[in-house]
Formats: C-alpha cells, sequence, structure tokens
C-alpha cells in the first residue's frame, strides 16, 4: 500500500512515561504514515504497551507529545479516540453482555446510533460472528472473544488501528485468517500498528518496524532496509578438531555456539569477521573443516542484536 | 458534548442491572419488607414518633430512602469494580466520553435503580399500612437528590476499591453505619444529647428526615436546611468524583 499524503497517522515526539522508580518512555520521536503496515517490536518491559496506552488514552505521558491524525491525544481526545481503534492485549469482556450487544454500545460510546447497526452487523459477518451474535460473551471460546475484540476496536470504523498482540495465543487456523482478516484492513486504506511477539508475523506483516528497547528506540526503518543491514547477517561453519577447545584462541572460542564431541559450530558476523582468516587459523590448529553454511539473516537475528547490548561489545575476529 | 455516547452508557448500566433483576431489583424489596414486618410488628403502638403518626408508616419512608441509598450506592460501585477487575473498562476509556459523561451515566443510571427500588419498596409496603403524601414534590427532590449522592458515593468507592472486599469494606463501614444511624428506625430526638448532635453530622439523617417529610409534613430538621445539606453534599460528592475521573483516578495510567 503506498503512503497516502496528509498529516501522520500517528506521531509521537519527545515522549516520556516515568512511573514510581520507572522510566517507562526515554524521549520516544516516532512518526507512522498514513496506509502504512507498521510493526512494534521489543521485549517485554520494553515499553510498547506504554506507548500504545499513551496513544490511545489510557496512560498520560509524564512529557512530550502523541498525535493520532493530528489530533493531541489529551486536547483532541475525542477526535484523536475517533480516528483510533484499539485492539488490547488482555482478553478481556463484559459478562453481562451478548456479541451484538456489546458492539452496539461500543457503537454508541461514539456517538453512533442506530443507523450504524447495520455496520455492527456486517462486521459480525466479516468476522464469523454472527453466529454467536445473541450468545453472551462467557459462553464463548478464547477464539471467538478475540474477534469480538477485533470487532470493538473496529465498530467505529476508525482509520487508525493498533493491534496489540492480537494473535497471543490462538491457533494457527485462526492466527493466519486473522492475518488475512488484517492485510484486508491495510488493503482497504487502514493505517495498521501491530504489535507482536511472532517476530515472523512482522518479518511478513509490516513494511516498515520500530524497535523499541529499555524504553527507546533503537531502530525505525523499512522491513527490507532492516534486514539488509547486515548487522544479523550469519556465517556457520562446522568444522571438526581433535585439539581442545581450549587451546583455540579467545576470539575463535567466543564464537562457538555448539559442541558436539570433536565437531564445533561457530557462528560469524559476515562483515565483522574475517571468514579467510578464521578458516586458516583454524586450520594451523588442525581443524578439518566439514561444512560451511552460511544463513540469511531474519528479524530475530536483527532484534536480538538490537536489544541485546552485549552482542555489540564482543571483539571483531581478524585473524589475518 | 457526546449526548448519544452519555445516553449509551447510561442505557448499558440500566440493562446491566434489569438483566440481573431478582438481585438488583426484587432481593432488596424483600429485605426492606422483612425490616418492614419485624421492626413493625415488635414496635407498633409503642412508640408514637410524631403526633398521629404510627411507627409502622413512621418507618415505611425510613426503609424506602435507605434502601433507595443502598441500592444507588451499589449500582455504580458494583458496575466500576466489576469493570475494573474484568478489565473491561478498557472500553468505555477509549470511547472519546468526557469525564463529565461518563459520571452523569453512571449516576443517573444509579438513580433509575435507587428509584425504581424505592418505588417498589413502598407499593409493597402500602399494601401493610396506609402512607400519606403530605408534599409530593419533597418526595421526589429528595429521594432522586439521596440517590444521586449514593451514587456519587458509588462512583467514588468504586474508583477506589482495586478488590472486591475493598468495596465490602466500604460498604461495610461506610454505607451501612451511616444509614442505620440516621433515623431510618426512630426519630433522632429520642437520642442522647451528644448523639442527636452527632445525627446532624450525618448526611444521610438529613435525606431521610427531608424524605419524611414528604410523607408526614413533619420532620426533625426544617426541610429548607435538609435540602441544602444533602444538595451540598451531593455537589461536593460529585466534584470529588469527576476530579477522580478527570485525573484517571486508578483507571488510567
Amino acid at each position: 500500500m503506498v503512503p497516502v499524503s496528509g498529516p501522520a497517522a500517528i506521531a509521537v515526539a519527545g515522549l516520556h512515561k516515568r512511573y514510581p522508580g520507572v522510566h517507562a518512555l526515554r524521549g520516544i520521536d516516532l512518526e507512522v504514515r498514513r496506509g502504512e503496515f507498521f510493526g512494534l517490536l521489543g521485549p517485554n518491559g520494553a515499553g510498547k504497551s506504554t506507548l500504545i496506552h499513551v496513544l490511545a488514552g489510557l496512560a498520560r505521558a509524564s512529557e512530550g507529545s502523541a498525535r493520532v491524525l493530528d489530533h493531541d491525544v489529551v486536547r483532541d481526545y475525542r477526535e484523536s479516540r475517533r480516528a483510533l481503534g484499539m485492539v488490547p492485549q488482555e482478553l478481556v469482556f463484559d459478562p453481562f453482555f451478548t456479541v451484538r450487544e456489546v458492539l452496539r454500545i461500543q457503537a454508541g460510546y461514539f456517538g453512533l446510533g442506530r443507523e450504524h447497526w447495520p455496520w455492527v452487523e456486517s462486521l459480525m459477518a466479516v468476522l464469523a460472528l454472527d453466529a454467536k451474535a445473541d450468545a453472551n460473551l462467557r459462553t464463548l471460546s478464547g477464539g471467538m472473544k478475540r474477534r469480538v475484540m477485533i470487532a470493538l476496536a473496529l465498530v467505529h470504523r476508525p482509520p487508525v488501528v493498533i493491534l496489540d498482540e492480537p494473535t497471543a495465543g490462538v491457533d494457527v487456523d485462526l492466527r493466519r485468517s486473522l492475518w488475512e482478516f488484517i492485510r484486508g484492513l491495510h488493503r482497504d486504506g487502514h493505517t495498521i500498528v501491530l504489535t507482536t511477539h511472532y517476530l515472523q508475523e512482522a518479518e511478513q506483516l509490516c513494511e516498515r518496524i520500530a524497535i523499541l528497547n529499555h524504553g527507546e528506540l533503537v531502530a525505525v526503518d523499512r522491513r527490507e532496509a532492516l534486514l539488509a543491514r547486515g548487522i544479523g547477517r550469519r556465517l556457520r561453519l562446522n568444522v571438526t578438531t581433535e585439539v581442545p577447545l581450549a587451546t583455540l584462541p579467545e576470539a575463535l572460542r567466543a564464537r562457538v555456539t555448539a559442541q558436539e564431541g570433536t565437531r564445533l559450530v561457530f557462528e560469524l558476523h559476515r562483515d565483522r569477521d574475517s571468514v579467510v582468516g578464521v578458516l586458516d587459523a583454524l586450520r594451523d590448529h588442525g581443524a578439518r573443516i566439514v561444512d560451511v553454511a552460511t544463513e540469511a539473516a531474519d528479524l530475530e537475528d536483527v532484534f536480538l542484536e538490537l536489544t541485546r547490548g552485549d552482542v555489540k561489545m564482543k571483539p571483531q575476529i581478524n585473524a589475518d | 458534548m457526546n449526548l448519544t455516547g452519555f445516553y449509551t452508557l447510561f442505557c448499558k448500566e440500566v440493562l446491566r442491572f434489569g438483566k440481573v433483576w431478582l438481585q438488583t431489583l426484587m432481593a432488596p424489596i424483600v429485605t426492606a419488607l422483612l425490616y418492614l414486618l419485624v421492626f413493625g410488628h415488635v414496635l407498633q403502638g409503642r412508640i408514637e414518633v410524631f403526633p398521629g403518626v404510627g411507627y409502622l408508616a413512621f418507618l415505611v419512608p425510613g426503609l424506602v430512602m435507605m434502601s433507595v441509598i443502598q441500592n444507588a450506592f451499589a449500582n455504580s460501585s458494583s458496575s466500576l469494580i466489576q469493570s475494573k477487575v474484568s478489565g473491561s473498562l478498557v472500553f468505555m476509556l477509549l470511547a472519546p466520553l468526557s469525564h463529565l459523561e461518563f459520571f452523569a451515566a453512571f449516576v443517573t443510571a444509579a438513580v433509575v435503580r435507587g428509584l425504581v427500588v424505592g418505588l417498589g419498596v413502598y407499593l409493597v409496603a402500602v399494601l401493610f399500612v396506609p402512607v400519606p403524601v403530605a408534599h409530593p414534590w419533597a418526595v421526589a427532590l429528595f429521594a432522586v437528590l439521596g440517590s444521586a449522592m449514593a451514587g456519587t458515593l458509588g462512583v467514588i468507592a468504586g474508583l477506589w476499591a482495586e478488590k472486591f472486599d475493598q468495596l465490602a469494606g466500604f460498604q461495610n463501614f461506610v454505607i451501612l453505619p451511616l444509614s442505620f444511624l440516621s433515623g431510618v428506625f426512630y426519630s433522632i430526638r429520642s437520642l442522647p444529647p451528644f448523639w442527636q448532635g452527632a445525627s446532624h453530622l450525618n448526611p444521610f439523617f438529613y435525606m431521610i428526615d427531608g424524605f419524611r417529610y414528604g410523607f408526614f409534613g413533619q420532620a426533625d430538621t426544617p426541610p429548607g436546611i435538609s435540602l441544602l445539606a444533602v444538595g451540598g453534599t451531593f455537589l461536593l460528592l460529585a466534584a470529588a468524583a469527576v476530579g477522580m475521573i478527570r485525573s484517571g483516578y486508578k483507571i488510567r495510567e
């Protein structure tokens, strides 16, 4: 989808959020363009949910500003909330009501009355909820409840949709059907912001990805650019050697990721490490090269490199 | 103004207690009737609180108002704590509802439940004992203001409580003593001077006294004073509750 011109779907500037004893967001500057499929990744506690909560008005920023379609989330909260649909991470529901009732009620909160009910019916049909329209939410399966939560986020037809871990804990079939549904929303022109623990999900769906760690943005880039950064490219060497591991130079030992008897597996950095130098050094120590395999980086590698400070601190290997 | 949003939240709150009417409407009516039967039959003929008013008739407005207070409080407080504990409050917080619309919807629904239960208690009670209505305006005014005040207290308690037992504590240590010690079962004139003075610090006393004035045209305190006390307390509590919602007290991070 080509981004649409106009104000950014989401614009965050100098955003800080402090809780007693925790600095959850440390000066976030971020812009999500209209029509984008945007991924927000980060380990647990990185600040993803806090950032989303600030955008949705569930949390208040300690400093900085957040805007949805150019509406400040505090000053113009009515407009910003009308522009935003959010699927919360937790599976929550009101046990007093049926599917149809909660959807009509949610539409009503947004100022949409009976004239909006046909849309509620069509939303239930699209999400395969129509057969359970008059069932109490308590009686639904976890997957159906997840669909209801997505319907609740879409009931007021928001142009920007934030999905906080939408496929957490759902089975493979439902996950794929949710992916298709979310792709459809994107095709229809919605801006999608997705947080997920399934990096494969982000890699397959998102056009641009931000990685958050310890409350700071450590990367924001197009998916391809992030993957092409090379920081996570790996070269795997399988070698056999009778030489004890302890006798190898420290720089080589640090790159051994697995050892099975006399068989060693090295993981080398494609850019920083000199492969020829490593091979020469191994031969010099009596090792026999069995296999050389390269593996392209996936998002998980990039993610781990960016969110794990110790990787960056390792010395480069250059045995030449 | 998001009038549709306010009206929807109000309707949702009314629908919520309507779905469990046996618990929210019938049970308090039966409880009030039990009070009426037990206290009324034990004390009828022994006490004449107001000239020309039998004890059973005297008791009815007190029981009606106590039911109004307790049910209006229970409606807003239990709805809020349930949505907080279940997490479904998030759907209201994501909506473009102002703090005033949020507050007004919860309190208005509490008023409706309080009035429905109060009317139910009254209608069943008059089957047993005739209770005249001297000043309908006072009956209506004190019933609405009293239930609004109790509903507001329910909003405050529902926002403050994080667990059901905290809410039960608020109900048992604040609402119940204040309503029992407000002259539901007696006239404060029958109390020692110290407790008479203490009763005047209890806003529930003015609710019941003013409400009773509407039925018998007689009261322990002039109805204008009661109206000021109830109205003033309601405004103070409403300001506190609206302030709590506006600041996101225990509902927004």
